[in-house]
């Protein structure tokens, strides 16, 4: 098992070696293909260490690989932790990382930097798995950083406009602020419990004082709420859709972004001890899911608002780990890659058929001209809306009962939340799918023209996925379900009460009637306006203002800060001290001013005679 | 134990080359071919040392090529050498940075002087690494004063001569503070011992003095090394002069001569000095944080790249600073290693920023835009270097950079928490001088720029290979610098230094 779960992780890396010294000599074709081809052969690695875990009595499983940072007592290796968390992890990122791949091979044909944008893409998988593969949390660490950097490579992608160039820093700066709580939790929990692997950890975590619990928990949120677009470091994930569409599919809905969540469930353990943390976690989760529904709503571009979505659902996840449904969020963490992939990808097949264009009112009618985009879009729009039987509303209804049990008023507000979705999502469906045709101005006449089979194969097979995800864990199925696997990563977890079968019908119920209410709304405004002033407000357009408030209350001042440093301290006060006493220092003898010549061979002869006469002083008193 | 004959090659070499590319002057580009020959020859040896190195020598003494020859009694002076694992990889970064400059920052404006210069002042660097006694150090360190002096005045931008004097008074009135604190400590030992006069470092450890005094000395011995590094607010010297010297001086000055601020103060004030150490810490971990703090935020906003890169490095100073004073071993190895790493990276910066004014003749970064467009390699050389520098993992940059931090935290939680602050400023600098660099429509003559040239990538290579191969495993090394920051501790422990 060792050789197979060391192979999913060199796949990609040794993909990106070869492409990156032998693409020169390599067609476009070949470059995709072998990218491709390795993540798909990843995959299958994947699968076989699945099998074998299985089959094997112990389920945790460390590989060690070598030595990587041995410094007294702190020790860090290079080394991987197989478990039931890590090998879901693995098979879904592998796996949707695969068809992206495929996708990506269509959809940036021809584009100027092809070969880089492979080579970036299977850089960011073996980050990925590197992130959720390490038996360390500074292992995992070089993963999350990995990922960050190759997130800013790929938002910045178009890198000569300044938009997307702003938006790959923006990330990026977003991301280490919150690398500021995982770095802070390291040390934390290396000062307290002296070691930094996780299964360690977790068997010294008796170690850790509730306040020092507390503060870890905090400082992992930190680092979840830059990672996973959470409040209030949620804001960078908007500007993220300058990257090419893939990219948006891969990493900034089915992902990386998700990265955040598995922290928190790998650091289970930990968050058990601590109440308050836990606490501030459901509470953020659900705030962010609400807020970043409503900022939905109002959005005219089709991937602001599938950006906001997947910040919504990110929350969902969060608040699910907070009220403890560990294996709630990973079920919704996989069948969120399933639909939000589709649905980005779909988003992506109706640009690409529009030459680029993204915004809304400039769509409509385009179900009869893209055969294969508009029915498995039509699926991605129902999974996500939470309409059973597909993967959205079982997963969904499961961090949800989990939330009813945990907090009524994180309830309601999840099931708000559920309502928005709908609504935003068919008000997307409807103005790019049904109604007037208003695209021709943007295909210069021309009817749009489905994708090449590359493209639309991965969206069969994701809408074939969100069909089905459902079945991964039914809420009466208790044995090999996915909840039933992870049970060794969470199981030892005091269980939250279960509710009665009656009461999950119940509660199913208000969700099924929540999408339908949300759906219908959506569909009686939006069939026949384009926008509507009445019910797109300014306000939730611009992301309730947040970026100003940020840029008011700590960019403009740091760098007002900033530049009075470099304009008046620098050059005026600690420059002019120095200034002041070497002046002082001058003036101290006027026979000295015949030595001030400037030159620095005079100063040189005067330091040696100097030194001479210290020297022969000294050395005849001593004597 | 190795013979001493070593590390006199290495002193020696670069002063025969020196004198052999002036007796070829006269000759057309030979002076240069003699110089890359030394350089050459000096890293060849280096290397033999690096391999021969033993740090498991007898009662956990980890100084090997050791050797004394007194010079002149009556006042003390000895030729006296020696390394451990914190020379060792200084006296590495020595012979690379001088090889790196001349290849990748050749000046042909009167050659022949200029590659003597640069040779002398790596035999004088390389004297300063190598010395073990405090005088023999002293003189290295003043002698690099003199080459530098040159070499920016000489060779250097508009302001050049403006430059080399603000440089040569701040670093030499700091050392004028060095050389009391030298002698004074010198004369202490002789009064205690009635014996000769001896600045061995052997020797001077062993001296008692009252607190008082230690706190005075290790004042005077830090302004020098202050200057050097150099530590808020002793700085402003190091903007001008790295934006005025040529490229190789610029690399010489903040790769190289840095660090014999920060090994000095290692070396020296806290190796000589522990009994101050408790008392002047709160101070130097302040100056380190505000260091950290007021160097990322004028990066921000300086519109030079040269400049940003001086005062990148006052921050990158300031994580050495902190990782040297904790006391905590962990920091202290990462101190030593970011010493090496902050050596690699700015040479890697400098470079780059050289090979671009070369093509628009400015590093104003209002000057440049989108240089990513018609020079991705330079653009993708110049993102490593940056992303070493920023600490991402798998780079070198990180894993001292960690080491720092986390070994900062266990001991000076409060302090532990702005450094890792300064992490994030990091980020904000650098991407920000890329984004408007490399990034952006490109227009005018910065669409005319070449890409790097093959020798300019080879010349980046041992750079750019050094950054990833220290970054993923950096054990070789850090078994090499643990066992002599052990012995170092050990020696200062009862002075209050923990773990």
């Amino acid at each position: 098992m060792a050789h197979f779960v060391t192979w999913i992780l060199l796949m990609p890396l040794a993909s990106f070696l070869f492409v990156m010294l032998m693409g020169s000599w390599m067609n476009e074709r070949q470059v995709g293909a072998i990218a491709t081809g390795a993540v798909g052969v990843s995959f299958a690695f994947s699968v076989v260490t699945f099998i074998l875990l299985l089959h094997q009595s112990s389920r945790e499983v460390t590989v060690h690989l070598f030595s990587w940072i041995t410094v007294g007592t702190l020790h860090v290796p290079a080394a991987l932790l197989v478990d039931p968390l890590s090998i879901t992890m693995c098979l879904f990122v592998t796996g949707i990382s695969a068809l992206i791949h495929l996708y990506s091979m269509g959809y940036m044909h021809a584009e100027r930097d092809y070969r880089k944008f492979f080579l970036y893409l299977n850089l960011f998988v073996f980050s990925m798995l590197t992130l959720v593969l390490a038996n360390n949390l500074v292992l995992t660490f070089v993963g999350w950083e990995g990922v960050g950097v190759c997130s800013y490579w790929l938002v910045g992608f178009y890198f000569d406009r300044d938009s997307a160039a702003s938006a790959g820093k923006k990330a990026f700066i977003y991301n280490r602020v919150g690398d500021v709580g995982l770095l802070v939790a390291m040390f934390l929990l290396f000062s307290h419990t002296g070691t930094l692997t996780y299964l360690s950890v977790f068997a010294k975590s008796g170690a850790l004082t509730p306040t020092i619990a507390t503060l870890t928990v905090l400082a992992l949120l930190l680092a979840a709420t830059g990672k996973s677009a959470q409040i209030p470091l949620f804001n960078w994930l908007p500007d993220a859709m300058e990257g090419p569409t893939p990219v948006s599919a891969l990493i900034h809905a089915a992902t990386m972004v998700t990265a955040g969540v598995y922290l928190l469930c790998r650091m289970a353990p930990v968050l058990a001890l601590s109440v308050p943390g836990r606490t501030t976690i459901a509470i953020v989760g659900g705030v962010t899911a609400f807020v970043a529904a409503t900022i939905a709503t109002s959005q005219k571009d089709i991937k602001k608002v599938l950006a906001f979505s997947t910040i919504s659902q990110i929350g969902y996840m969060v608040l699910a780990v907070g009220a403890g449904a560990y294996s709630a969020a990973i079920f919704l963490m996989i069948s969120h890659a399933f639909f939000k992939a589709l649905l980005f990808l779909g988003s992506g097949s109706v640009i690409h058929a529009l030459n680029g264009e993204q915004d809304m009112r400039k769509m409509g009618g385009l179900a009869k001209f893209l055969p294969l985009t508009f029915p498995t879009f039509l699926i991605g729009w129902l999974t996500i809306s939470g309409i059973p039987p597909f993967a959205g509303f079982w997963s969904k209804g499961e961090v949800l009962t989990n939330v009813y049990q945990y907090s009524k008023i994180l309830w309601i507000l999840g099931v708000l939340t559920a309502m928005l979705t709908a609504y935003y999502m068919s008000r997307l469906f409807v103005l790019t799918f049904r109604g007037t045709e208003r695209f021709r101005e943007v295909t210069e006449g021309h009817d749009p023209h489905e994708s090449p089979w590359v493209m639309t194969t991965p969206l069969i097979v994701l809408a074939a996925l969100s069909v089905l995800g459902g079945l991964l864990d039914l809420p009466w199925v208790h044995h090999n379900s996915l909840a039933g696997f992870l049970d060794p990563t969470f199981g030892f977890i005091p269980a939250i009460g279960r509710s009665s079968g009656l009461a999950q019908t119940g509660l199913a119920a208000v969700d099924v009637v929540a999408a339908i209410i949300g759906l219908l709304a959506a569909f009686s405004i939006w069939r026949t306006s384009v926008s509507s002033s009445r019910y797109e407000s300014p306000f939730l357009e611009h992301v309730w203002h947040w970026d100003d408030f940020y840029d008011a209350t700590i960019g403009r001042p740091l760098t007002h800060a900033a530049q009075f440093g470099d304009d008046v301290i620098e050059p005026k006060v600690i420059d002019g001290a120095v200034g002041a006493v070497a002046v002082s220092v001058r003036r101290s003898g006027e026979g000295l001013r015949k030595v001030q010549s400037g030159f620095v061979r005079h100063y040189a002869l005067a330091t040696v005679l100097g030194l001479c006469v210290i020297v022969v002083y000294l050395v005849a008193r001593v004597a | 134990m190795h013979s001493s004959l070593w590390l006199s090659a290495l002193l020696l070499i670069p002063v025969v080359g020196a004198a052999l590319s002036w007796l070829v002057a006269k000759r057309e580009g030979w002076s240069y071919a003699v110089a890359v020959a030394t350089a050459s020859v000096e890293m060849a040896v280096t290397l033999v040392v690096v391999v021969l190195y033993n740090n498991h020598l007898a009662g956990a003494q980890t100084f090997d090529f050791a050797g004394r020859f007194v010079l002149a009694a009556p006042f003390g002076l000895a030729y006296d050498v020696a390394i451990d694992g914190i020379s060792l990889l200084m006296v590495a970064l020595t012979s690379l940075v001088v090889l790196v400059a001349l290849l990748g920052a050749r000046d042909k404006r009167r050659e022949p002087a200029f590659v003597a210069w640069l040779l002398l002042l790596t035999s004088f660097t390389m004297g300063s690494f190598i010395a073990h006694d405090l005088l023999e150090f002293f003189i290295f360190f003043e002698l690099t004063l003199i080459p530098c002096y040159f070499i920016i005045s000489q060779w250097g931008g508009r302001e050049r001569a403006r430059a080399a004097l603000k440089f040569f008074i701040y670093t030499f009135t700091g050392s004028a503070f060095l050389f009391v604190g030298t002698l004074y400590l010198g004369f202490a030992h002789q009064h205690q011992t009635h014996g000769a006069l001896t600045f061995a470092y052997a020797a001077l450890s062993a001296t008692t003095m009252s607190h008082a005094t230690a706190v005075w000395l290790f004042i005077a011995f830090t302004i020098a090394f202050a200057v050097k590094s150099p530590i808020w607010p002793l700085h402003t010297w190091s903007p001008l002069t790295y934006a005025e010297a040529p490229t190789a001086g610029s690399i010489e000055l903040s790769a190289l001569l840095a660090k014999l601020g920060s090994y000095g103060l290692l070396r020296f004030a806290v190796g000589l000095l522990p009994l101050a150490l408790p008392s002047m810490r709160p101070v130097l971990l302040t100056l380190a944080i505000i260091g950290i703090m007021y160097g990322s935020a004028l990066a921000c906003v300086t519109p030079d790249l040269k400049r940003l890169v001086a005062y990148s490095s006052l921050a990158q100073m300031g994580f050495i600073t902190l990782g040297i004073v904790t006391g905590s071993k962990i920091a202290m190895v990462g101190a030593v290693l970011l010493m090496f790493n902050h050596g690699v990276i700015t040479a890697g910066f400098f470079l780059i920023i050289g090979y671009v004014e070369r093509r628009r003749g400015s590093a104003t970064i209002a000057d440049l835009k989108g240089l990513q467009g018609p020079a991705p390699v330079l653009a993708a050389l110049f993102t490593v270097v940056m992303l070493a520098s920023i600490g991402l993992p798998g780079l070198s940059g990180f894993v001292s950079e960690y080491l720092i931090l986390i070994g900062t935290f266990a001991t000076h939680v409060w302090w532990g928490v702005l450094g890792i602050l300064g992490v994030v400023l990091a980020a904000l600098y650098l991407l920000w001088a890329y984004q408007r660099v490399f990034q952006g429509r490109v227009e005018g003559a910065n669409a005319q720029i070449t890409d790097a040239t093959p020798g300019e990538r080879w010349v980046l290579a041992p750079i750019i290979v050094l950054i990833v191969v220290l970054g993923v495993f950096p054990k070789p090394v850090l078994d090499r610098i643990t066992p002599s920051v052990q012995q170092l501790i050990e020696h200062v422990a009862p002075a209050g230094v923990n773990k």
